[in-house]
């Protein structure tokens, strides 16, 4: 053997290998099955978590197989490849049958191979094979769309067809993966996804992409003019709402509120609510109360500036802001810390939770302080992207939904109706095949051959 | 009455059709079984009140949103999904014996829902994340796929039954004599497969569209995501198998029963593990 006659010989084989249907039924199983690590291993966690969780030996393992990644790992995306190509090589390979029988100008017909159908049905009338033709053509051409009458020997043939174009839907469907994958390509080496931080009122360029830790520069800048967040009375969230403004070279050209599912798309980019975050106050209402007398007075103050107590008590500084303040093992929430000087004593350190306004009470001073109200300041954050493979992926979606309905409930049904004379009687033969649905079609001989007078 | 009692009182008519329908299978009675169609029907009827009713009350509650936000109102939707098909299939099929093993399943479901502990009834309002048209469209889809699988569970069960008593043969005495044909049953549970895939497919894709108008990607590989395609991925196998490699029979009833654990899984197992869908838990 020489090498060209070689070379053929193992490029047909390894065409047979991808053109067969085993090699699918193997891929799909072996992506369902290994999908299956990926759900019960956490994904994309830090180093540390995953030592402390497995340990070194079983760490260094997994981690040499990418399954902590293992969705983007060289193995899975080899499996995915071979189904790619798979898909491809059966499409083609049986495509040039199918085409031949979907654009096709005069399709053939044998009345014999009908014949030989086991569910078929035959019955005798005794009107003649020329007035039965002018009373079944209008029954077959009620549901067939192709139709062609031909002679026989003794009588004559009605041949018709419809849905040939159907056998296009299972391609249609394959042709949608394609995309699927196509489009998931374009969008991983084009596109990004990234987060960014805005606290209101500021301004920001740059967004850190997922993952990789680097900053990606956007082409424009994106501003926080203000967030909001609204609860249910049960304390669940509503309703989080950002209003962005864009700016180019320094001016705003769009202002839009986004929300959860109302994401803000520009210039190909897409902002979309992801979190907030709440920042210090700067401002902080606060009351006094006088132990002694029970007087109340409210003041606001700014943070981090010594202001003069009412009655002449000493001075006051708001000096630090907390999310949350762990006291005794209880967590107080939003929580002030104060510096109180007494005209004539050492500093105190004040905790104000803004939650317990009583808990100032326990210092037992002569003033009783808490927390009235501050101005609420959010940061909203964002998530930033671009995939412009997204289209593509959409219409594989589109495509995908119209091919499986095409290729499950659609079929190409083909009809044959034989009248014979026999004496001064007319034989009939009624039988038709389809390519899906086999026991759908025989419901349908069997109506037909009804509505002919059976 | 407010829903959750009238969907309570449903379960109990799902499992007296459940009951007869069995009784029906078991003694080979015609009555029990005629009486278990009607039961049948009126629990689904009342399934249907129940779903509409909850409906309204959640409008009356200022947080008008359709009764699919949820562990609960999912499954008494699923129980409903499986009623209706499954009548739909006694119409066309003449036969009651898919009834003592489709309308369990139903039964299950909405039992599951109305007394477990572990799953609240209460109509709550909707977090930012599910409100979305998509929402509509993503639960309809998946779970009308769910319920074709399932039934195409209870069918494969009783094909396997009943190729193991009769050894391939049709024989004249048995449990499942007056079953439909085993072609006829292998047929069915193809049919119910392509149907849920169909749906199943349509779902998925709802759900990416929406996780790219919430989230801003349309795959992300959360666990959910994740089984629902391995689901996807089993039962494009039985396709192929049977479509391309001319399996029927036992082979693709033990897929189709392979497939419907993943369904389960996809459904309750998941909860169990960490990811976006964590919603669906409660």
């Amino acid at each position: 053997m020489n090498k060209k006659t070689e070379s053929a010989d193992f490029s047909g084989r390894l065409w047979k290998l991808f053109a067969s249907v085993k090699l699918t039924v193997v891929l799909l199983l072996s992506l369902a099955v290994t999908s299956i690590l990926g759900t019960i291993i956490p994904q994309n966690e830090s180093a540390d978590a995953y030592l402390n969780e497995y340990g070194e030996f079983l760490y260094k393992i997994l981690s040499a197989f990418d399954i902590f990644d293992m969705y983007h790992s060289w193995w899975f995306q080899f499996l995915l490849l071979i189904l790619t190509i798979n898909v491809v090589v059966c499409s083609i390979n049986r495509f040039s049958a199918s085409w031949k029988i979907i654009f096709v100008k005069k399709p053939f017909f044998d009345v014999s191979k009908f014949r030989n159908l086991a569910d078929k049905e035959e019955f005798t009338d005794s009107r003649s094979p020329e007035d039965l033709k002018s009373i079944y053509v209008p029954i077959v051409s009620r549901s067939f769309g192709y139709r062609r009458i031909e002679e026989t020997g003794n009588g004559f043939c009605i041949f018709a067809e419809k849905g040939r174009w159907t056998r296009i839907g299972v391609y249609a469907v394959h042709l949608s993966v394609i995309l699927l994958l196509v489009g998931g390509l374009i969008g991983s080496i084009f596109g990004f996804a990234g987060f960014v931080n805005i606290p209101e009122g500021e301004t920001v360029n740059d967004i850190s992409l997922n993952n990789i830790g680097k900053t990606q520069r956007l082409n424009f800048k994106i501003r926080c003019d203000n967030f909001n967040v609204k609860f249910y009375d049960s304390g669940a969230p509503s309703e989080y709402r950002s209003k962005l403004t864009i700016l180019e070279q320094g001016k705003s050209v769009l202002t839009r509120d986004i929300i959860v599912n109302a994401p803000l798309r520009y210039k190909g980019i897409n902002i979309f609510q992801a979190s907030y975050g709440e920042l210090p106050p700067r401002e902080i209402t606060l009351n006094f109360k006088n132990r002694v007398t029970g007087m109340s007075h409210k003041k606001k103050v700014p943070l981090e500036e010594k202001f003069n107590l009412p009655g002449d008590m000493g001075q006051f500084v708001i000096e630090g802001y907390r999310n949350s303040y762990n006291f005794g093992g209880h967590n107080l929430g939003k929580t002030f810390m104060g510096i109180l000087t007494p005209n004539n004593g050492s500093p105190v350190h004040v905790i104000l939770p803004v939650r317990f306004p009583f808990f100032d009470g326990m210092r037992k001073g002569d003033l009783i302080i808490s927390v009235e109200d501050y101005d609420h300041r959010y940061s909203t954050g964002l998530q930033v992207t671009r995939d412009p493979g997204v289209l593509v992926v959409y219409s594989g979606f589109v495509i995908m939904i119209l091919g499986c309905f095409i290729t499950f409930f659609m079929s190409h049904q083909r009809l044959c109706v034989e009248i014979s004379k026999s004496g001064n009687k007319s034989r009939i033969m009624v039988a038709g095949a389809a390519n899906k649905n086999k026991l759908g079609m025989q419901n349908r001989i069997k109506k037909i051959a009804k509505s002919m007078g059976k | 009455m407010n829903s959750s009692n009238l969907l309570s009182i449903v379960t109990f008519i799902y499992g007296m059709a459940a009951f007869l329908y069995i009784v029906s299978w078991i003694f080979k009675k015609q009555l029990p079984g005629r009486i278990a169609t009607w039961i049948a029907i009126i629990a689904v009827v009342g399934n249907t009140g129940g779903i509409a009713l909850r409906w309204i009350e959640s409008y009356r509650l200022g947080i008008g949103h359709a009764p699919l936000s949820n562990m609960y109102e999912s499954l008494v939707f699923f129980a409903w999904t499986i009623g209706v098909i499954y009548l739909v299939i006694e119409q066309t099929y003449k036969n009651r014996t898919i009834g003592a093993f489709a309308t369990p399943l139903a039964f299950m479901a909405i039992a599951y829902a109305s007394l477990s502990p572990n799953i609240n009834n209460q109509i709550q309002p909707l977090i930012p994340a599910l409100k979305s048209n998509w929402l509509i469209a993503h639960v309809i889809t998946c779970f009308i796929g769910y319920a074709a699988f399932a039934i195409a569970f209870g069918v494969s069960i009783i094909y396997l039954f009943k190729q193991q008593k009769t050894g391939g043969k049709q024989s004249k005495t048995g449990w499942f004599v007056h079953s439909p044909d085993a072609g006829i049953l292998d047929e069915l549970t193809h049919q119910m497969v392509t149907l849920g895939f169909l749906f199943l497919t349509i779902g998925i894709i709802t759900g990416a569209v929406w996780a790219n108008s919430a989230w801003g990607s349309y795959w992300s590989w959360d666990p959910k995501e994740t089984w629902s395609l391995i689901t996807w991925f089993v039962y494009a196998t039985l396709l192929h198998a049977r479509m391309m490699r001319g399996w029927e029979g036992k082979r693709i009833a033990y897929l189709s029963i392979i497939g419907f654990m993943a369904v389960i899984f996809t459904y309750f197992g998941v909860n169990l593990l960490p990811g976006l869908h964590s919603y669906g838990s409660g």
